[in-house]
């Protein structure tokens, strides 16, 4: 088994085509979307999470790249440099996936969970001492 | 049965005195209540860290040889200006000045990486910062450039000086817009995508004491990790604000000016923050001790973040187009507990003012009278308060007409 997150971009041509579906019914996979964003007349985005068979994930990338779906692997990674850090929490409701989140509500320490960031880069700037940091 | 703050000194200077939070008094006024209370414990500390744009530092960084006198000229630190309008080596530095070509909003948000909050922090970690001058040379001070490299250790003063700090409870910002706004108390989502507050709640010092009987002019503090003292109220100084039980202001309310020598500070404690689309600015940390001389004075200490309300205004129209209007009050814990219910939908909270700062700032300076090394003072003047005290007001304008 294994995991992999892939960022799929679907040209405007594609929008209306049933192509993700296959994942589970030809390749057995699961797959978690963590982020869609469909907009008429123009390009499709979706961030998956896939679950399964090595192999299977690797056919399957294939055959959404055959489809004229443009895939990229999420391979950006988000770290807070602590030492930058003031524990203010600015950043907690602007994350859209809890990865920012609050520990403790006694002490209102700041954390973060890497394995709920999807790499969506939008707490980089609103954090005032710009302690978020992308890594490639 | 009522202490003086020289017994509480006395108490101080012999590691004899009981000093808490103000996070931890609220347990022992609860528990044992507040006449038991006001006997046991002495001191009560606050704390407070957040963006705070009204603060800044003047530094005279020594004369030239030949003399120059950068008064009338233009000075900037690491590239961002100083105010020259004073005596020749004399600059001001504000929390949110920055470099003439930072691009500003022209492609909006705009970032604002560095600026004078950012350059106080440099000089407080004792790192190097460019100084140039450009001055129009007299007689007496005929020098007229100067570009060198300082350090906060080789000026004669580096002073911080706040003209208002320290804002006894403040807004919860939103948006009931359909687009995101960028704002000093951060960024704000669409149709109240989240909601913003700035305060440290039970901890902050001027919550502990809303109607200022300990503090004022003359108390000496804690201030960016060294000592600081509070010189006046701090602009828009504000009493006559809504309160509500115990007295404590359901609005922005009291302010400090605050005073402290810069070299004796901290960079964890003066941070140099950029709020994207609105401007750089300097996360200030303070905390001022409440000297418990009654039970009066612990029962205010004793506030819980229940017990303290704040408004929720829209920053997308009411704020910034100075209407009164207010959608909701909500209380501290609420704001605390990660989301409010607003119009019948969970929003939720974010904090700009740091708690856990706050908190570590209260045990600092509770460790620090604990062993003795923080005495108390007496305020020399009252801050203003009751009807007497000056209302805070928009300004009147007199708009100005061509060839007049």
């Amino acid at each position: 088994m294994s995991a992999k997150k892939i960022v799929l971009t679907f040209p405007k041509d594609k929008i209306d085509k049933p192509i993700v579906y296959k994942l589970i019914k030809e390749f057995d996979l699961s797959f978690n979307i963590l982020k869609a964003s469909i907009t008429p007349d123009q390009e499709g985005h979706m961030v998956l999470e896939l679950d399964g068979d090595k192999a299977e994930i690797d056919k399957a990338i294939k055959h959404l790249k055959d489809e004229g779906v443009n895939v990229e692997f999420l391979s950006k990674e988000i770290k807070v440099n602590w030492d930058k850090c003031t524990q203010c929490g600015a950043c907690v409701s602007i994350c859209p996936t809890e990865a920012l989140y609050i520990k403790d509500r006694q002490t209102m320490e700041v954390a973060f969970d890497p394995e709920k960031c999807i790499a969506c880069e939008l707490c980089i700037r609103p954090c005032p001492p710009r302690a978020i940091e992308v890594h490639f | 049965m009522a202490k003086t703050i020289q017994e509480i000194n006395e108490k101080i200077k012999k590691g004899k005195a009981v000093v808490v939070t103000a996070e931890e008094i609220i347990g022992i006024v609860e528990q044992k209540g507040a006449a038991q209370a006001a006997k046991e414990v002495d001191v009560v500390t606050t704390g407070t860290f957040g963006p705070m744009c009204s603060s800044g530092a003047y530094l005279n960084f020594g004369h030239t040889r030949p003399k120059l006198k950068a008064g009338g000229g233009t000075a900037t630190l690491n590239n961002v200006p100083a105010y020259t309008g004073w005596a020749a080596v004399d600059l001001y530095l504000g929390a949110t000045a920055m470099p003439d070509d930072d691009p500003r909003n022209k492609i909006h948000p705009g970032e604002f990486a560095y600026g004078g909050g950012h350059v106080i922090n440099d000089l407080v970690a004792g790192k190097d910062v460019r100084l140039q001058v450009e001055a129009y040379g007299t007689d007496c001070y005929p020098r007229k450039h100067l570009d060198t490299w300082i350090n906060i250790k080789d000026l004669n003063e580096a002073v911080l000086f706040n003209s208002r700090n320290a804002y006894q409870n403040y807004n919860v910002a939103v948006n009931l817009s359909d687009k995101t706004i960028y704002t000093y108390l951060g960024t704000l989502k669409p149709k109240l995508g989240n909601a913003n507050y700035c305060s440290a709640g039970q901890l902050s010092p001027l919550l502990n004491d809303p109607y200022y009987k300990t503090l004022g002019i003359g108390t000496r503090i804690w201030l960016g990790g060294g000592i600081g003292y509070i010189v006046w109220q701090g602009t828009q100084h504000n009493p006559h604000a809504p309160r509500g039980k115990s007295g404590v202001p359901k609005r922005g309310a009291g302010t400090l000016a605050l005073i402290g020598d810069l070299k004796q500070m901290g960079p964890d404690w003066l941070k140099g923050v950029s709020l994207i689309g609105y401007g750089p600015s300097m996360a200030v940390g303070i905390g001022i001790p409440i000297p418990i001389l009654n039970e009066e004075i612990v029962k205010y200490t004793a506030v819980k973040d229940e017990d303290i309300v704040a408004a929720v205004v829209d920053y997308s129209d009411a704020y910034p187009n100075a209407k009164a209007d207010v959608l909701a009050e909500v209380n501290y814990a609420q704001l605390k507990s990660g989301s409010i219910e607003l119009k019948g939908k969970q929003v939720p909270t974010s904090g700009l003012s740091s708690y856990k700062k706050a908190l570590q700032i209260a045990e600092d300076l509770k460790t620090q009278i604990k062993q003795g090394e923080f005495l108390l003072t007496e305020k020399v003047a009252d801050l203003p308060a009751g009807e007497s005290a000056p209302r805070f007001k928009p300004l009147k304008e007199r708009p100005v007409k061509e060839g007049k």
